[in-house]
């Protein structure tokens, strides 16, 4: 589903939680949502669900308002940190209102991916470990195959390998099926390459919307003697360095050209790639 | 674009030339779909799509519309012609260089290419 967000806001009493936001998603890609602790994400994504009314602005789903928008809401999962959210009943309980309330469920789909996470129908889901019910919300998301389905943190008490279990099921369902994704994640490193672009808030505002293979040739570390580095960087944009005797290493941001390169190569520096988490903390760091 | 390491789809790309020249991968042979190449690496499609773009742009794959991509005829002979051009530059200057910093006379560097050859 298309998305579209135009000068977004949401204040809760004094506090301004999303802040102008601007911005649109394409059908059909895997969107990362980044950003620190308080940043708006969360407030962002229940306003997309329609569980929450913005202050101001617009958002429109395949060109509809979301909010109270029957016919729409379907359409539109969000799984949060908090795992799957009816917690009276039992496993099939769950499955069966999931199965009334989403056009696309897949019943099959969904028992498949009890089994891969080790969940049996009769479990009671609130005698459930926060792992097992992350991984109840995460079969419901999946087998919901909404045509915009979020997770926020959706994996938050789950273990490496049922986490890992988690994206090769992501990446494989989307790859069947088609449809906006969008991660709302802390695990950068580990959940970073299924992001097709990425969106950085901060502050309920974004920093940055970009294409993730883009962003990341923008960064780039340079490594060397301190004055070469210095000399080197003097024109680009420093997000960070780090001095080790009299070797520095700089974090830059922005266009290096073959030449530049090159000359880099020359004055003896090494040019390395960054990963998204460290750009990502450099881009949030400075500390509150 | 800043470092051939970075991008995760330049290491695909260079996973697919790596096979090409040790003919792993032969002339109008079918290369895995970007979907298994994705699934396989645990990336986004897209991801691996830009790898394989890259290759067609570059004349080391070729498309076959609804059907997938396939490896060049000549793509091997393409990528050994590449990789003679920057041979000199890319492993010999760095060796002699390297062999300046920890003093070992050019001679003894001549002497042991001598003996590798036979």
């Amino acid at each position: 589903m298309r998305v579209e967000v135009e000068d977004l806001v949401l204040r809760y009493d004094d506090v301004t939680a999303l802040d102008r936001l601007t911005f649109s998603l394409e059908e059909s890609k895997i969107y990362g949502l980044l950003g620190r602790n308080g940043s708006g994400k969360t407030s962002l994504l229940s306003i997309l669900a329609a569980v929450r009314r913005q202050s101001a602005g617009r958002v429109r789903i395949d060109g509809q308002p979301v909010f109270e928008n029957a016919a729409l809401t379907p359409r539109i999962s969000l799984v949060r940190d908090t795992g799957e959210a009816i917690t009276i009943g039992t496993v099939e309980d769950a499955l069966y209102f999931a199965e009334w309330l989403r056009p696309n469920w897949d019943a099959d789909y969904a028992a498949e991916l009890l089994e891969l996470f080790g969940i049996t129908p009769k479990m009671s889901i609130g005698s459930m470990s926060t792992g097992q019910r992350s991984a109840m919300g995460v079969v419901v998301g999946l087998a919901g195959r909404a045509p915009l389905t979020m997770f926020d943190e959706a994996y938050l008490g789950m273990d490496a390998p049922s986490r890992q279990a988690f994206y090769d099921a992501l990446l494989a369902d989307y790859i069947a099926h088609p449809r906006t994704i969008i991660l709302s994640t802390h695990l950068i490193q580990e959940v970073g390459p299924l992001f097709e672009e990425v969106l950085i808030i901060d502050r309920g505002r974004l920093l940055v919307q970009e294409d993730t293979q883009t962003l990341l040739s923008r960064g780039a570390t340079v490594i060397g003697p301190t004055a070469q580095v210095d000399a080197f960087t003097a024109d680009l944009t420093v997000l960070g360095t780090r001095r080790l005797g009299p070797t520095t290493s700089a974090t830059v941001y922005g266009e290096v050209d073959e030449g530049r390169r090159r000359q880099a190569t020359e004055a003896g520096l090494e040019l390395g790639p960054i990963d998204l988490q460290d750009l990502f903390v450099h881009l949030t760091g400075e500390n509150r | 674009m800043f470092d051939d390491r970075s991008p995760i789809y330049r290491q695909i790309a260079d996973r697919i030339k790596a096979d090409v020249l040790s003919q792993t991968l032969k002339g109008d042979e079918q290369v895995m779909s970007t979907n298994r190449y994705a699934a396989f690496y645990r990336i986004n499609p897209a991801t691996a799509a830009k790898a394989f773009q890259q290759l067609v742009d570059e004349g080391v794959l070729y498309k076959k519309r609804g059907i997938g991509m396939f490896v060049s005829p000549h793509a091997r002979d393409a990528l050994r012609a590449v990789r003679r051009k920057s041979f000199f530059a890319d492993v010999v200057d760095p060796m002699v260089a390297d062999a300046k910093a920890i003093g070992i006379p050019l001679s003894e560097v001549i002497g042991r290419i001598e003996e590798l050859e036979g």
